[in-house]
């Protein structure tokens, strides 16, 4: 079912959903962006259309909603370890196609590597319906095309944005009873970015060659990378997480298991206890980083793990262009 | 509510062996055995998690060797026996005992790593005729932090073992200075297509031990090492202890040397 509706209509039809659904979307956080005088667009709940940010790309990706930056996993009361229970209510996601395709990334680590599901990503994941939001053009950075990204079919409704009016595209069933009796029917359905001002080359290889590793191009990231881990936290398909305990205080048994996301050009990222650990400078944090984006992902599970949203780019403080390492690894390997 | 893979179980601890002054045997009840060579997570309510090699498999028990060096291990040296300790598990690939069934296996492990591969010696140390012949290389920094030194008591008697400390400090009554390398070619290797030589240390240890295996004529394809990485969740999902393609928790911690030497940090 395709509708045209109005902002207004669709207003309406949001608070209808709110009563089931809690509704994620990028928003503007005034002043709260890298630089002075720079907004911060990343995802929060909405109830209204106006409270969303459709025509930027947001700072941050929605993975935050399905795998929180902190989580508490355990309520410890003396040797009692206990799960926290989660809001009932269904999610609803408003994201582009890089960050749909981002999330088969996600589902890939958290409920395929192993035999093991992850239970706290699960129990969200779950919970979620994506409304896509057409990319009426590409936006700086984005390489979403290089990585076959740019389009998808996951989706419950596809959303375009006009000034005065909205056109979707509603695939989910559980939905339709939502859009009865408003709007008007038109032919709609989405399209997509078929062309980036940014092309990346990903290396074609099946087994990186060992003198890739130690290679004269990551010298440069060892002073440029200030180890910040921006563009860890900021990618949809960065995953990774650390585990620590907390004591609310010193007088009582009780406390809590939390994780938290991880990122490996952050120091300590793979120190052990008594010290040891690996990739020590910042160079070759760079190299596992992009290898594992372009690379070893790859022969893992068949796809590449990066989706070209660009998002590390837009938000390292050193002006690092991963697209462009990407082509500087391929440059070397494919030639 | 699904299963919950991160839920640990509490496991009552039996006893603890003082080793050295900071390294401790946990002696700790468990139902089911591992297989060799694997490991568990590890955990304190309040205090942390962390990955732990079994050191010893018996009846209804599985020892750990607990270095305290770290918040969770420090935490740990305080229990007293006939307390709780938390795990699950236990996770990893580990020995599969069958690929040393009729070989001359040569067991080489440096300091901690003598831990994951004491069951394995345990066991051909009880099963004689299992393996068609044994060595024991053991390497430790210096006199005072030699492990396991009454197991290796009682393996000497049916084991050639040569055990060799980097530098004396104190007394030192065994023959042997120098590092493990060193000592690789006093092994006698008559027949290299029958071995299966097993690695476990730090990086650079295994590293250049199998080298020096390579040097004396064994393929690398019978060379097995185990890796230490950290790790936070053990079951795939947290990231820290990927290498290259692999995940040491669930494809590891024992590789094959020839995929091993290509697993670059």
């Amino acid at each position: 079912m395709s509708l045209k509706l109005s902002h207004q209509d669709f207003d309406e039809i949001l608070g209808k959903l709110r009563q089931e659904y809690t509704i994620y979307a990028p928003r503007r956080f005034k002043d709260r962006g890298r630089f002075s005088d720079t907004d911060l667009i990343r995802y929060g709940e909405i109830s209204s259309i106006k409270d969303m940010v459709w025509n930027e790309k947001s700072n941050f990706s929605p993975k935050e909603i399905i795998f929180p930056i902190t989580q508490t996993i355990f309520h410890f009361t003396e040797d009692d370890y206990r799960e926290p229970t989660i809001d009932s209510k269904k999610t609803i996601i408003f994201l582009r196609a890089c960050d749909i395709n981002g999330i088969r990334r996600l589902d890939t680590i958290f409920l395929k590597n192993g035999n093991d599901k992850d239970f706290y990503y699960q129990r969200l994941r779950e919970k979620v319906k994506f409304v896509l939001v057409e990319c009426q053009s590409s936006f700086d950075n984005c390489f979403c095309v290089s990585m076959n990204s740019n389009t998808t079919d996951n989706y419950s409704i596809a959303v375009r944005f006009n000034s005065d009016s909205l056109l979707l595209d509603i695939q989910d069933k559980d939905l339709d009873k939502y859009f009865g009796g408003v709007g008007e029917k038109v032919n709609f359905t989405p399209e997509f970015v078929t062309e980036n001002k940014i092309k990346v080359n990903v290396p074609k290889v099946a087994e990186m060659p060992v003198e890739m590793y130690d290679h004269e191009i990551w010298d440069e990231y060892k002073s440029r990378c200030i180890a910040c881990g921006r563009c860890n936290t900021t990618c949809i398909t960065c995953s990774c997480f650390s585990t620590e305990d907390i004591f609310y205080d010193t007088t009582t048994n009780v406390g809590e298991r939390r994780r938290t996301w991880a990122a490996c050009h952050i120091d300590h990222f793979t120190d052990m206890a008594g010290g040891h650990g690996f990739r020590k400078d910042n160079g070759s944090r760079m190299r596992f980083k992009s290898f594992h984006k372009v690379y070893d992902y790859k022969k893992r599970f068949g796809e590449h793990m990066c989706v070209g949203c660009g998002r590390c780019d837009d938000n390292c403080p050193e002006y690092i262009s991963f697209s462009n390492c990407i082509n500087k690894i391929s440059k070397l390997v494919n030639s | 509510m699904c299963n919950n893979p991160l839920k640990p179980s509490p496991h009552k601890l039996i006893s603890i062996d003082k080793l050295t002054q900071d390294e401790w045997t946990f002696r700790i009840e468990i139902a089911e055995p591992p297989n060799f060579g694997q490991f568990y997570e590890v955990s304190l309510p309040l205090i942390g998690e962390m990955p732990i090699s079994t050191s010893g498999i018996g009846d209804g028990w599985i020892e750990m060797t607990i270095r305290n060096v770290g918040k969770v291990s420090s935490e740990i040296h305080r229990l007293q026996p006939g307390k709780n300790i938390f795990l699950r598990g236990p996770y990893g690939n580990g020995f599969s005992i069958a690929d040393f069934k009729d070989k001359h296996v040569v067991i080489a492990a440096g300091g901690c790593g003598v831990s994951p591969v004491r069951p394995l010696i345990e066991y051909f140390y009880n099963n004689p005729g299992y393996v068609t012949d044994i060595d024991l290389l053991f390497g430790f920094k210096e006199p005072g932090v030699v492990l396991f030194e009454n197991d290796i008591g009682r393996w000497q008697e049916r084991i050639n073992t040569i055990v060799t400390v980097d530098q004396v400090c104190g007394t030192w009554d065994g023959k042997c200075v120098g590092l493990i390398t060193e000592y690789v070619k006093d092994i006698e290797m008559p027949e290299y297509k029958n071995m299966v030589v097993v690695i476990v240390g730090p990086p650079i240890m295994m590293k250049f031990t199998a080298m020096e295996f390579m040097k004396q004529g064994v393929p690398k394809e019978q060379i097995l090492v185990s890796m230490e990485r950290r790790m936070s969740c053990g079951i795939g999902k947290c990231g820290h202890c990927k290498v290259d393609s692999r995940y040491v928790c669930l494809d590891g911690p024992v590789f094959r040397y020839d995929e091993a030497e290509k697993l670059i940090d």
